[in-house]
């Protein structure tokens, strides 16, 4: 479990987070959701250390990890594995050896066969078991968030946490993402962060939800609570997703069925 | 300046703290120093080779006084080459090609979020990837300018031969006097010394690069100038201090 309390970051003077206060489960999708610019990415960055933050504490399992010890604050790291928004893929290493760089890194008391059957199972459990010769430059952008998914599952992490890992995804490849990680975060009891504006991946894997605006936490619930939620800046946000608005059209306008009668799909 | 600077000795020191494991950054060092060292020995044999050359013709062509001896171009080619122009010609178009290599590569690195990949997995980025480069430089430097040195005056020597200019006797004359042994050691601290301020400022430039593609190339272009002029600064310093 990771618990944020209070956290506040500012730059030039321009508050991002105001004193945000949550908490992310262990074995759940931990979804931070909220519109461009209402300090999600920030948020993500000062848990995992990549940014400070001006006040407020992180707690990784009881273990803080806002200034604490150089050496306490490395070990927290060495349980978290990250996927970021592009990838982040090593350009110069194979997919094999991008998967196999944490373990090479992390866990020098592995031995090179011990290492190869774990990045063979980890890409074997992303889809990617005939991938690992090819290059960064070679694979699909569904495909370089699936390595990253088994680079930061590699080393066991305890912590997951994923920048929008559907950016520049076409919807297909989005779910396929969305129900890798949700697995793989109950199938190992780990603890994920997502950050996503995506009603999509609220529905689907939305086990407990932080809606943040303007820098500070408005709402926090599971995704079968959300859509009655009392707040006007989730409601106006939610409503604003194609998803939802479609769905709205489905009932409004008599179902599915009535739709395409009244406009049908071209018929190969 | 002094707000760089101070930056500039943090970004060194964070560099020597919280050190990767020995045995990943000599394999690390290896790595670059064929990337840097390996991969420079054509342009630095072209480069070399052609300045001997052009030394000897031009001072064969400028040494018309029929009192002072032809072996004379050798021994100033020789001069030349070992004193000034194998360590700094070497070491500016090394700042060209590997300090626009390293700012670059390290830009890219900085904004597809790879050095942040580095930090999130609790390996110290600096350490890991700088560090390296760093000790690949001051390996292979050295090595680089010992090579120009023989190819330019080997260089000198063809272009003395092949033109007439001098006779291939008279060149080994003048290229065995009055040498002085301590002039290698001098041309071999300046490199050096170049080693460190191309690949340290060209680290600084591209570990730092913020925004996209545009100031990945702006970052590259300033490191390429940067070390040049440190280069030449440092070139001056030493040359007061040590000869």
């Amino acid at each position: 479990m990771i618990e944020i309390h209070n956290i506040q970051k500012a730059f030039d003077g321009n508050a991002v987070l105001k004193g945000i206060t949550c908490t992310f489960e262990t074995g759940k999708c931990n979804l931070l959701l909220g519109g461009s610019g209402t300090g999600k990415s920030v948020l993500l960055q000062c848990i995992v250390g990549l940014m400070k933050p001006d006040i407020g504490s992180i707690t990784f399992d009881g273990t803080v990890f806002t200034n604490n010890k150089v050496g306490v604050r490395q070990e927290i790291r060495r349980k978290i594995g990250m996927l970021f928004q592009g990838s982040a893929l090593f350009d110069s290493m194979t997919v094999f050896e991008n998967t196999e760089f944490p373990l090479k890194m992390l866990t020098p008391e592995m031995t090179k066969e011990e290492r190869r059957d774990r990045v063979e199972f980890c890409l074997k459990r992303v889809g990617l078991e005939n991938a690992g010769n090819k290059m960064p430059s070679e694979i699909s952008g569904g495909m370089k968030k699936r390595v990253g998914i088994a680079r930061a599952i590699a080393p066991n992490c305890t912590y997951l946490f994923c920048d929008e890992p559907n950016s520049g995804l076409d919807p297909l490849t989005s779910i396929k993402i969305d129900e890798l990680i949700h697995e793989i975060t109950h199938e190992y009891n780990i603890t994920t962060a997502i950050i996503t504006h995506d009603m999509n991946s609220v529905v689907e894997i939305g086990d407990h939800i932080i809606f943040l605006h303007k820098g500070l936490k408005l709402w926090d619930g599971t995704k079968d609570e959300i859509l009655n939620a009392q707040v006007p800046e989730l409601k106006e946000f939610i409503f604003s997703s194609s998803l939802v608005r479609a769905a709205k059209r489905v009932d409004d306008e008599g179902g599915l069925e009535a739709i395409l009668a009244e406009d049908p799909q071209p018929q190969s | 300046m002094v707000k760089t600077f101070g930056e500039f000795i943090l970004f060194l020191q964070s560099m020597l703290v919280r050190k990767e494991r020995f045995k990943t950054l000599f394999e690390r060092t290896i790595d670059e120093s064929v990337i840097i060292g390996v991969n420079s020995v054509f342009i630095v044999a072209i480069v070399s080779a052609f300045i001997g050359a052009v030394t000897c013709v031009q001072i064969s062509y400028n040494l018309v006084n029929p009192l002072i001896p032809k072996s004379t171009i050798g021994y100033m080619v020789r001069e030349m080459t070992i004193l000034e122009l194998a360590p700094t010609i070497t070491s500016i178009v090394l700042a060209g090609k590997v300090g626009s290599s390293i700012a670059g590569g390290l830009g890219t690195m900085r904004i597809t979020e790879q050095v942040a990949a580095l930090e999130v997995m609790g390996i110290n980025s600096a350490s890991y990837l700088v560090f390296p480069r760093i000790v690949a430089s001051i390996v292979m430097f050295p090595m680089l300018v010992i090579l120009a040195m023989v190819l330019s005056i080997l260089g000198g020597y063809l272009a003395g031969t092949l033109t007439g200019a001098i006779s291939a006797q008279e060149y080994i004359e003048g290229i065995r006097t009055d040498f002085i042994p301590y002039n290698i050691l001098f041309a071999l601290i300046k490199s050096v010394v170049f080693a460190f301020l191309v690949s340290a400022i060209s680290a600084y430039k591209g570990y730092f690069t913020t925004g996209g593609a545009l100031e990945v190339g702006s970052a590259s272009t300033a490191a390429v100038n940067n070390s040049i002029i440190a280069i030449l600064l440092a070139d001056f310093v030493l040359a007061a201090i040590l000869l």
